[in-house]
């Protein structure tokens, strides 16, 4: 028989669909993050804000030691990349976000399960320092002098979000006026994705500030830094809520989870951490 | 009169040479492949350096070791023709010929008139705006021909320099080369597998084996070594199968 | 025509569509990210987004660090790549493994080295400050990790085009008496274009996408230091549209880089 290649073009994308259709079909998505599959244990999937990962490690292994059935993953990141995630069919049964805005921006189109959101902890910002102050910063004034290498988050990260609300509030008092506000954006040299990355900065020295959370200055790194506090009257609350993802296939045990961090032991841990209790 | 006593170990054994052309003399080196033929041609030109020993173009030295004499390449003054004809095949056939005269800042009037002269000489004058990569054998070979002697070089190396030409061009070739070395009186070393090259080109006759002149004369002392390869090189065989 | 030919034999059907198969989803592999790409936004909001600083910060920012670094690579890179295909020196297999390190090394443990380096509190980058001369979280520092990441596409494909060519053409041209300088320019360079060209092309592209490095050395900062991939990631994590947008102008700029080398080069194979 005479084949010509168009004929044999047509058979071929007959077989590469039959081929893809084949294979389309019931594949489980991997769970992000970590370690073996767990062979008798049940799998919960935590998103959690960089800022949670002190607490959050140790609440887990108290969990899982109290729960051996449950082995817990956690994907930390910043809240806007992990609601970015979620919104684009990422697995996770529970989401626990620095801000209200992108957990709420997933309740507001239908993807948490509404009954189970919950704030379960409050954070305040400070300002850090590397401890050898190369920019010689000592009150917050310091900040707006010109050539002060200054690091913040992204305007969509919670703490680049809390950040500039601080510094707004700043600019709209008295003491430190507008241009104080546009001097000390002027200093920044760069934007961070994660609170994570402006420890780093500052913690190599590179950076001369930056702002980050109080609970980011821990007993391991102390002595790297120098904090700077930043007054109640401009401070922000950060609101910390959480809830179960409504896809979850697995909502008894993020419930139960749950129970546990906003209960007794689970505040513990989190005053221990410094955040403080809703 | 070029004067050459040089030495150099190559690959498998080293090689001696000792030997004078004269001006206008066109001295002929055979020999086997591998014989350290087309090695010395390199060694002449500066494009291999030789371990010891003495080169001298008429008055000026152009390499001494004794004296730390080494001329650049770029300075010798010397036209050579390659076994593979390096033709640049990016440059037109003119320009090809014309490369080595713009290096030395000639005029360019000078240079069409010097160049369209040997493309002439040459029987590349419908070729002259050919690109390099476009050639045939044969029109490769007499370009790099009509290269090399534009420039009047002070010594001619040629390696195999009529071998891809058909038969009743290479007997005009040899012709004409034969007559222009002896009108520039220029020594001339070329480098052939051909009998009728050596014999119509060669003043003087050199054999070279494993990196020495074994023979060197004019052809018919040469001819009468009663040396097997010469014999094989000039007569063919003298039995079936041919041995060396 | 030896395809029809091998077509038509009954016994080689199976392997021409087992090819054709391959081939087909090899196609479909690459194609449908970027047509994902184009179906997730329309003309309206892609052209509203075009007026946004945050693009066109990003896009400006991006063609202007990828382009010097790439004039950089080359004109350092040509000559050494030269000299590694042509000379030999002790040390010289130890230099070609070092040109390729930064090609194994991740870019973010690039860009961490480089900080440690040319930050203020670097060896190097130290001693600057004391002048007053900051490197890092400029856009210098942008060009250096491009640089540095890109640099071995370049001198790998042009020490592989000098190797290639013949030694012949050098040796004519200089015993035509072309000292070594002309001789590069006037014959070896035009012989080696393609390669340096294509070579030029992947370093280029390289530096063009390029991210780990420069968000950890150079930093996040619009209009300074932030390219367009740390643009579509910044973005992505709030505004998918313009990241979107950044990406589809990103593939767009690679379609013409490929179409513009395709074009020059067909001619010549």
């Amino acid at each position: 028989m005479k084949l010509s290649y168009l004929t044999v073009i047509f058979l071929a994308l007959l077989a590469a669909i039959l081929f893809a259709g084949c294979t389309g079909t019931q594949v489980q998505p991997e769970k992000n993050q970590t370690v073996t599959p767990t062979a008798n244990k049940t799998d919960l999937t935590v998103f959690a804000a960089a800022s949670l990962t002190g607490v959050l490690n140790d609440v887990v292994k108290q969990y899982e030691t109290l729960h051996p059935g449950v082995h817990i993953i956690t994907n930390y990141d910043g809240s806007q990349a992990l609601r970015t995630q979620i919104e684009q069919g990422a697995m996770a049964d529970v989401f626990l976000s620095a801000n209200t805005k992108q957990l709420y921006a997933l309740r507001d189109q239908g993807i948490m399960e509404n009954s189970s959101i919950e704030m379960f902890a409050k954070n305040k910002l400070v300002v850090i320092v590397p401890a050898s102050n190369p920019g010689n910063i000592t009150t917050l004034q310091d900040l707006a002098r010109p050539g002060i290498k200054l690091v913040i988050g992204t305007k969509d990260v919670p703490i680049g979000d809390y950040a500039r609300q601080i510094l707004k509030k700043m600019g709209n008092d008295t003491a430190y006026g507008p241009s104080y506000n546009t001097s000390v954006l002027k200093n920044v040299i760069s934007e961070e994705t994660v609170v994570t990355g402006v420890v780093a900065k500052v913690q190599l020295g590179e950076a001369d500030a930056g702002i980050v959370y109080i609970t980011d200055v821990t007993p391991e790194n102390r002595d790297k830094f120098t904090m700077i506090p930043i007054p109640d009257t401009y401070n922000v609350i950060a609101e910390y809520p959480l809830g179960i993802v409504k896809s979850s296939g697995n909502k008894d045990d993020a419930a139960s989870f749950i129970t546990y961090l906003t209960g007794d032991q689970g505040n513990a841990t989190l005053s221990k951490y410094g955040f403080a209790p809703v | 009169m070029l004067e050459v006593a040089i030495h150099r170990r190559l690959r498998d054994f080293t090689l001696e040479a000792e030997f004078c052309v004269r001006k206008g003399e066109t001295f002929v080196l055979i020999g086997e492949n591998g014989a350290g033929k087309s090695s010395l041609l390199f060694l002449l030109s500066g494009l291999l350096c030789p371990e010891s020993g003495h080169i001298s173009l008429g008055e000026r030295v152009i390499y001494d070791s004794g004296n730390g004499i080494d001329v650049r390449i770029e300075e010798r003054d010397i036209g050579f023709v390659f076994q593979n004809y390096a033709i640049f095949p990016h440059l037109t056939v003119f320009e090809n010929v014309a490369f080595g005269l713009r290096r030395r800042k000639v005029s360019p009037a000078e240079i069409r008139s010097r160049v369209e002269e040997n493309l002439a000489l040459l029987a590349l004058e419908s070729l002259s705006s050919v690109r390099g990569d476009q050639l045939s054998g044969g029109e490769r070979q007499r370009t790099a021909l009509a290269r090399a002697l534009v420039i009047a070089p002070a010594l001619l190396l040629l390696d195999e320099p009529v071998s891809a030409l058909d038969a009743v061009a290479q007997d005009r070739m040899r012709s004409e080369l034969h007559t222009y070395v002896r009108k520039t009186n220029i020594p001339c070393i070329a480098v052939t597998h051909s009998f009728r090259d050596a014999l119509s080109l060669g003043d003087r006759i050199g054999v070279m084996e494993r990196g020495k002149i074994v023979h060197n004369g004019t052809p018919e002392e040469v001819m009468g070594s009663g040396n097997e390869f010469l014999h094989q090189f000039f007569f063919g065989c003298r039995q079936e199968p041919c041995q060396p | 025509m030896e395809g029809k030919r091998f077509i038509r034999n009954r016994k080689n059907l199976l392997l021409s569509i087992g090819g054709g198969v391959l081939i087909t989803l090899l196609i479909v592999f690459i194609v449908t990210p970027i047509i994902s790409l184009l179906f997730r936004t329309t003309p309206e909001q892609f052209l509203a987004s075009l007026s946004n600083p945050v693009v066109w910060n990003a896009v400006v920012l991006s063609l202007i660090t990828a382009s010097t670094a790439t004039i950089i690579i080359i004109g350092v890179g040509t000559p050494v790549a030269w000299i590694n295909a042509r000379h030999r020196y002790p040390g010289r297999e130890l230099v070609d493994t070092l040109i390729d390190l930064p090609l194994v090394l991740p870019p973010t443990v690039a860009g961490l080295a480089l900080l440690m380096a040319f930050g203020r509190m670097g060896l190097i980058g130290g001693f600057f400050y004391g002048f007053g001369i900051s490197i890092a979280f400029t856009t210098l520092a942008v060009v250096i990790a491009q640089i540095f990441v890109s640099l071995p596409f370049y001198i790998r494909q042009a020490r592989s085009s000098f190797e290639e060519l013949d030694t012949m053409y050098e040796n004519a041209a200089r015993s035509l008496g072309s000292t070594p300088l002309p001789t590069f320019f006037t014959v070896i360079m035009p012989l080696v274009k393609y390669g340096l060209i294509s070579g030029a092309i992947m370093s280029f592209a390289r530096a063009l996408g390029e991210f780990g490095a420069t968000i950890m050395f150079a930093g996040n900062y619009q209009g300074r230091t932030q390219t367009m991939p740390l643009a579509i990631y910044t973005t992505m994590q709030g505004d998918l549209d313009l990241s979107i947008t950044l990406s589809i102008i990103l593939i767009i700029i690679s379609f013409i880089v490929i179409a513009l080398v395709k074009f020059k080069l067909k001619g010549h194979a």
